[in-house]
């Protein structure tokens, strides 16, 4: 039988790909057959994800809350089988404290980049039809709320629920569009020292699984960027070591 | 900096607990409100007054005012 969770003859971006989730996904999609188009802001690092890919395709390295950037890109790549969107930033101050720089920021990057990639890929014809967009999400916003993380929380929020549009309109064309939604992964995201340790253990404990590990999303992404989940569209998948059913 | 003006922007993180009495010596995480909010409230209270980045273990390791304070002030570039 042919592997339906292979991606051999796919072309797939993965955004946010010099550090963390996005760049295990680039890995990943790359090992498991697809020619793999990164982004990321780093260099050095992006450069790293790039040597360790099997199929490479490009890098590009650019800042996506730039539009002329995020119009170069699109222009420079191919016709696409799959998108995933994976850059994003937190910070975390309680909501008493947001302020507009944070939120435009946090809001630029988590959710209004990753939008206008996926619309300028749209109106560039560039998204071959039967492919898959993933957006990195996360079960803030969208399951729980945790102290100090409304402005990432309301990014992902808004980025499940811009998602299921687009995956209705885009249906006739057989393209997908779902989420991954996460809990705690440990990336240098979460390495944030606002928090001590004590802290993160005792979050940790939360976790019937403990924290989750880039691959276990890695691998939610190849099975959305396959042809397994061809009737998957406008879903969530939500991948957390079973933090939300407690 | 003004460790009176210090006290009273800290004493501003609390809701329910009478802060009159702060002074430099109050061991500020002894009191039935403190939490984990309330550290998270020092935190962006700092960096908005002072441009200072207080860590999690600036506050884990500090017992009195005059503690925190004196950690702020070393940070801090003004």
């Amino acid at each position: 039988m042919n592997n339906p969770f292979s991606l051999k003859g796919k072309k797939v971006l993965v955004t946010g790909a010099s550090s963390g989730i996005g760049r295990q996904i680039a890995i990943s999609a790359s090992a498991m057959g697809a020619e793999t188009y990164i982004t990321g802001r780093n260099d050095q690092r992006l450069s790293e994800v790039f040597d360790l890919l099997e199929i490479p395709g490009k890098k590009y390295i650019a800042d996506l809350t730039i539009e002329q950037e995020l119009n170069d890109i699109v222009e420079q790549l191919p016709n696409l089988d799959g998108v995933v969107l994976s850059a994003g930033i937190i910070k975390a101050l309680p909501f008493k404290f947001v302020n507009k720089t944070d939120l435009d920021a946090i809001f630029q990057t988590n959710f209004i980049s990753p939008s206008f990639l996926v619309n300028k890929l749209l109106r560039a014809k560039k998204l071959n039809k039967k492919g898959s967009v993933v957006f990195i999400s996360s079960i803030a916003g969208n399951y729980i709320g945790s102290i100090g993380n409304s402005m990432y929380s309301a990014s992902k929020g808004a980025m499940n629920a811009i998602q299921k549009v687009i995956a209705i309109e885009l249906a006739p064309q057989k393209i997908r569009v779902n989420n991954i939604s996460p809990g705690m992964i440990r990336t240098a995201l979460i390495d944030d020292d606002t928090f001590t340790d004590e802290q993160m253990k005792e979050d940790e404990k939360k976790y019937p699984l403990g924290y989750g590990e880039p691959a276990d999303v890695a691998n939610g992404a190849v099975y959305l960027l396959s042809d397994a989940s061809k009737w998957v569209t406008g879903s969530t998948l939500v991948i957390d070591g079973g933090f939300i059913i407690r | 900096m003004d460790i009176e003006k210090f006290i009273s922007e800290l004493a501003d993180q609390y809701d329910d607990i009478d802060t009159s009495g702060f002074t430099s010596e109050t061991l500020f995480k002894e009191n039935e409100e403190w939490s984990s909010m309330t550290a998270l409230s020092i935190i962006a209270m700092v960096d908005d007054s002072y441009s200072v980045r207080l860590t999690g273990d600036d506050i884990r390791k500090s017992q009195t005012i005059q503690d925190i304070y004196n950690i702020v002030f070393s940070k801090s570039t003004v």
